[in-house]
């Protein structure tokens, strides 16, 4: 699609020229995935969890359409039809821990992606577009996951959805209303599971056809590449198929593997052993988190303690949750460098590492109750998240002095295989690790 | 101007989470149940491992010790009399153990509520009809369903294990409310449910095995492993073929990688 000398579709066929002229959809898919689609030749395993993602959702599609057969979105029977599932359906079993595991792995894969374009610059210029649908992908898959879990209707399912319910009503004036409005009671019940079971299905067609959008976003200016420099030429790229199909394929067996460990092995190490008693509205657990992927965004939302400046603390909470997610919508033009690639990044390059150990710890503290010194060191981790992006990343952006930039992809491919490079100054650089400037 | 406007934005949340943190906090005193709070006993369980499986005599033993003295107080409702065959029972055997069980059903001449035998495909019936009847007889207290009680505890076989074996006197700083029991491995210390296993040769194991209370505890703790998880067994086994059969395949996968990049990432010297 993208470049000049992307391969053409070339129907062999009889069947396939008569196709081509009424639905060319082999045509698409040979642009889209195929051949037709000329990829930086300097791609590394991080830019494989693109592909695992959409296997990810794909998996969650089609466990999901089969638990959903055996599902009843019923509070007096659904923890029942689970466990139904779990002893008396064919297989029941390994098709709900596949969904279950699955939906932490789909998450693991997206972080990975999604840090992998902040290393990158994947989100700069002319790749923008690109990064808001992706973020929309993510928000549309944390709905979907915490509805999910709701409908097991266990004890953490209850207390999470009445929780996580519960900040609409931190909203001034019309707060209450919009909580009883979204649950269709004052508490979570029957009509909550319902709801929540409908668009739990709904929401991951959706995804699908913002992914759709998200890879089409992705052909206009092509692949981003770990130098950030743009394609030049032919000599940069390779066809996606056969090479990157065969990278995928690879990595999409490690994927599994790892996957199947977990699925047939450790089925229950990502959840909490509460969701195994059902849900009773009138025995709170004593700790009530969410699952392991959204613990960042709890830390956050349990950071703010104290009512300041004529705002309540929860409300500070919800709003600070609600802006660690939108403020990534922010980042391309938060971040002014023309340098997509921390690579060339010396500073950012440390930042961005201790943005990725705030998150761990962000995500840690998440996890705790609220006793010290966990509160401290989250509302330590919680300033920083939002002085990295909102502060930090601005303020590198305009004083930053990058590393020099190799002409081209193909000659930093070169000079990783130590052959001299054929011109330019920057010819030194390491095509893996960045040598110091000067 | 979204820089400018990032920037008050940022500032606002550090200085408020900064506001926090600085806070005094109230002085806490240490938790007395931490301090006391023991963590279960680690077990060789043969469901452990990859090859994990289940000791049919044992579970067969541990099915005794739950019908002779759990079920007193705890159901296993989600669990039918044909899960038996699991254990190695054999269908005459189940149909004996069903048919002694009362089966709340209809009369189908008055349509009146009345009970029959239980039948092979019934499930474990409850032992009240509900919370409120539990907890009336059995002292305030709600005895659970034990059917996932190993998946519904953290380290679920070795706790009930630890749990069922681990009463022990109080230390003379702690008050024993009046009819709860101490037991260090129970979350609050003062648990409910008097203790189970009261001496060696409680029961009499058809098996001939020497009934002491850690055997019994043993044997009860896999036999509700595999209530709350009966796929157990298929689960690795499944496991096992599919990951080897993965690990081929990405083998495969890695040398067609391999050959498919050949003529991209030879040395620029071979060229
Ligand atoms: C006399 C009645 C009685 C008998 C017999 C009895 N239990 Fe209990 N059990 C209880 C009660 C009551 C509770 C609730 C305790 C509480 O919440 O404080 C309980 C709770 C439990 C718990 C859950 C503890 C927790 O973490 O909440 C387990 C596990 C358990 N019993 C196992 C057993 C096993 C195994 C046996 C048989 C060896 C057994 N019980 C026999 C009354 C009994």
């Amino acid at each position: 699609m993208s470049f000049p000398w992307a391969k053409h579709y070339q129907p062999t066929s009889e069947f396939g020229k008569y196709m081509d002229s009424r639905l060319p959809l082999p045509r698409f898919i040979y642009g889209a995935l195929g051949a037709g689609y000329p990829t930086p030749k300097n791609l590394n395993y991080f830019y494989n969890f693109g592909v695992l993602a959409g296997v990810a959702l794909v998996i969650q599609i089609i466990t999901g359409v089969v638990l959903g057969m055996h599902y009843a979105a019923n509070t007096g029977i659904a923890f029942d039809s689970v466990e139904h599932i779990m002893r008396d359906v064919n297989s029941g079993w390994m098709i709900r821990y596949m969904h279950a595991v699955g939906a932490s792995f789909f998450f693991a894969v997206v972080y990975v992606h999604i840090f992998r374009g902040l290393y990158y610059g994947s989100y700069k210029p002319p790749r923008e577009v690109l990064w808001l649908l992706g973020l929309v992908i993510f928000l549309l898959m944390m709905a979907t996951a915490f509805m999910g879990y709701v409908l097991v209707w266990g004890q953490m399912s209850f207390w999470g959805a009445t929780v996580i319910t519960n900040l609409f009503s931190a909203v001034p004036i019309v707060g209450e209303a919009i909580h009883t409005w979204l649950l269709g009671g004052f508490a979570p019940d029957n009509a909550t599971l319902n709801r929540f079971f409908s668009l739990h299905y709904l929401l991951p067609f959706i995804i699908f056809g913002v992914i759709i959008l998200h890879v089409w976003a992705l052909h206009i200016p092509g692949s981003n590449n770990p130098t950030g420099v743009d394609v030049k030429g032919p000599q940069d790229t390779v066809p996606f198929h056969p090479y990157y199909t065969a990278k995928d394929f690879f990595g999409l067996g490690v994927y599994l593997t790892l996957f199947s460990v977990f699925v047939f092995f450790l089925p229950n190490a990502l959840g909490e052993v509460d969701n195994y008693v059902p849900a009773n509205p009138l025995s709170t657990p004593t700790h009530i988190v969410p699952e392991w992927y959204l613990l960042p965004f709890y830390a956050i939302l349990k950071a703010f303690t104290t009512d300041f400046l004529l705002v309540k603390a929860k409300l500070w909470g919800v709003i600070a949750m609600l802006a660690a997610i939108v403020l990534l919508f922010f980042l391309p033009w938060l971040d002014t460098s023309p340098v997509r690639s921390n690579r060339y990044r010396p500073l950012n390059r440390i930042f961005f590492w201790i943005f990725v150990a705030d998150c761990l710890v962000l995500g840690y503290c998440g996890g705790q109750l609220a006793v010290e010194p966990w509160v401290r060191i989250g509302q330590l981790a919680a300033a920083y998240y939002f002085a990295h992006f909102l502060i930090i990343i601005p303020l590198i952006a305009r004083f930053e002095k990058t590393l020099p930039l190799p002409n081209s992809i193909s000659e930093s491919v070169l000079a990783k295989y130590g052959k001299p490079p054929a011109s330019g100054s920057a010819g030194t650089l390491g095509g893996t690790a960045p040598q110091p400037a000067e | 101007m979204i820089r400018l406007g990032a920037l008050g934005v940022g500032l606002l949340f550090v200085i408020t989470l900064l506001w926090g943190v600085i806070q005094p906090r109230e002085a806490v005193a240490p938790d007395p149940v931490k301090a006391l709070h023991k963590h279960p006993q680690e077990i060789e369980w043969t469901t452990n491992g990859v090859f994990g499986k289940f000791d049919r005599k044992q579970m067969q033993r541990g099915f005794q010790v739950y019908k002779e003295i759990c079920s007193a107080c705890h159901s296993i409702h989600r669990v039918a009399f044909r899960d038996l065959a699991a254990l190695g029972f054999s269908a005459p055997e189940i149909k004996a153990i069903a048919a002694g069980y009362d089966i709340a059903t209809i009369d189908d001449k008055t349509g009146e509520p009345t009970t029959r035998k239980g039948l092979p495909a019934d499930k474990f019936p409850l032992i009240y009809p509900n919370e409120i009847a539990a907890r009336a007889a059995q002292n305030g207290a709600l005895p659970p369903d034990l059917s996932l009680i190993t998946k519904a505890r953290e380290d679920g076989p070795n706790y009930v294990h630890s749990l069922i074996t681990g009463y022990a006197d109080a230390p003379a700083n702690w008050k024993v409310p009046d009819g709860l029991y101490y037991n260090p491995y129970f979350r609050s210390l003062n648990v409910a449910m008097p203790p189970p296993l009261a001496a060696d040769d409680q029961i009499t194991y058809v098996d001939g095995t020497k009934a002491t209370k850690d055997q019994m505890a043993r044997d009860v703790a896999t036999f509700l492993t595999w209530t709350a998880e009966p796929k157990l067994e298929a689960r690795k086994e499944t496991g096992v073929a599919a990951i080897a059969f993965l690990l081929i395949l990405t083998a495969l996968g890695y040398l067609s990688y391999r050959k498919v990049w050949a003529d991209v990432k030879r040395k620029p010297a071979a060229v």
